[in-house]
């Protein structure tokens, strides 16, 4: 590879291995669409409980994490929850 | 012992109906007894690939329901004597056979083949049922896109679910030209990806396209598509085959395409 292919942007086979890895983790888990919306809505009621938060922002999807018992990946819930204000309930 | 395998992939137009042929004749010319089944019922192939369509009498859905001996329906390849195909029903659809008739139809053919071969319809549904019903082993054919390989990451989730033991991967139609320049995914990323043995790599060839016009199987001819699939069949029947360099043939192309530009 020389100099100049190394400062051109990623080569349309590598964009391809990353995304179909990215698609295929959600493939996998068989996580419908519909599931999504359910874990997303209990998540948002849960959470509610104890702060206020941004439903509208939150972000949920399945993604790959590096393992931490074995040096393989493992599909994981991913779970972006923006909190609008914390409750200050132990200053009263 | 005979040994019933399944070819499919999922997503349409990868190559299942060629590489069936292929490797079906291949396997013939390996002196074994080989049938071929085309599953896909309605939208029949396998009998053009292999240039047998003029002699079809009886098809699948005709012995399934006992309307002739399948003997009667087998029709006998024009080069290889020990080569077989039972052809699909054009004019029927998927539901006229069910996954317990297929799988009846198999056994009773493991007495009289080595090889029994069926050509899976695209998609994953009855014809997959049905086509995946009595076999012992899947080849699973992709190309190296990503649609294709979505397909084919469902294809062998599904095989498992339904305790397919041998499930092995194709690569078809690699093109080692794009490959070289990062334009496509190498078979190892593909491997990687899709975690299954590999069996074989086709490259893309026009000679594929020919052979296929003149409804003659390409299988162990001196071109590349040719001995790869060669080598698929002598795998499939236990040898330790090396895979073939293809990098050599890309090597001639990009010195030949270099001398135009």
């Amino acid at each position: 590879m020389s100099l100049a292919d190394f400062f051109r942007k990623k080569s349309s086979g590598d964009v391809a291995k990353d995304r179909l890895k990215f698609v295929l983790v959600s493939d996998r888990a068989n996580c419908s669409p519909e599931v999504m919306e359910k874990i997303k809505n209990d998540i948002i009621q849960v959470i509610s409980k104890y702060m206020e938060i941004d439903a509208e922002g939150l972000d949920i999807q399945i993604t790959q994490t590096e393992s931490e018992t074995d040096n393989g990946t493992v599909p994981a819930l991913y779970a972006n929850i923006p909190i609008k204000e914390l409750h200050h309930s132990t200053r009263k | 012992m005979s040994e019933v395998i399944v070819i499919t992939s999922g997503k349409g137009g990868v190559g299942k109906t060629t590489t069936t042929a292929n490797v079906g004749t291949g396997l013939a010319q390996l002196n074994k007894k080989v049938v071929l089944i085309d599953t896909d019922i309605g939208l029949r192939n396998l009998d053009v690939v292999m240039g047998l369509e003029n002699r079809i009498v009886y098809n699948l859905v005709d012995v399934i329901e006992g309307n002739c001996r399948i003997k009667q329906a087998l029709i006998k390849d024009k080069k290889y004597p020990n080569l077989a195909l039972l052809p699909s029903a054009q004019t029927r659809d998927k539901t006229s056979v069910t996954p317990e008739q297929m799988k009846k139809l198999t056994d009773e053919l493991r007495e009289e083949f080595d090889y029994i071969l069926l050509d899976c319809p695209a998609g994953i549904e009855q014809g997959f049922q049905n086509a995946i019903a009595g076999a012992d082993r899947a080849l699973v054919v992709t190309t190296p896109e990503v649609s294709a390989i979505r397909d084919a990451d469902r294809i062998i989730g599904l095989l498992e679910a339904n305790e397919i033991k041998q499930t092995q991967l194709i690569v078809n139609r690699l093109r080692m030209d794009m490959v070289k320049r990062g334009d496509m995914m190498t078979v190892e990323d593909v491997c990687e990806i899709l975690a299954i043995n590999l069996i074989g790599v086709v490259p893309d060839d026009e000679q594929i396209v020919i052979s296929t016009n003149q409804g003659e199987p390409l299988v162990g001819s001196d071109a590349l598509a040719g001995k790869a699939y060669a080598n698929i069949c002598r795998r499939i029947i236990g040898e330790e085959v090396p895979f073939l360099d293809l990098e050599k043939k890309a090597n001639v192309f990009a010195k030949l395409a270099s001398l135009f530009k």
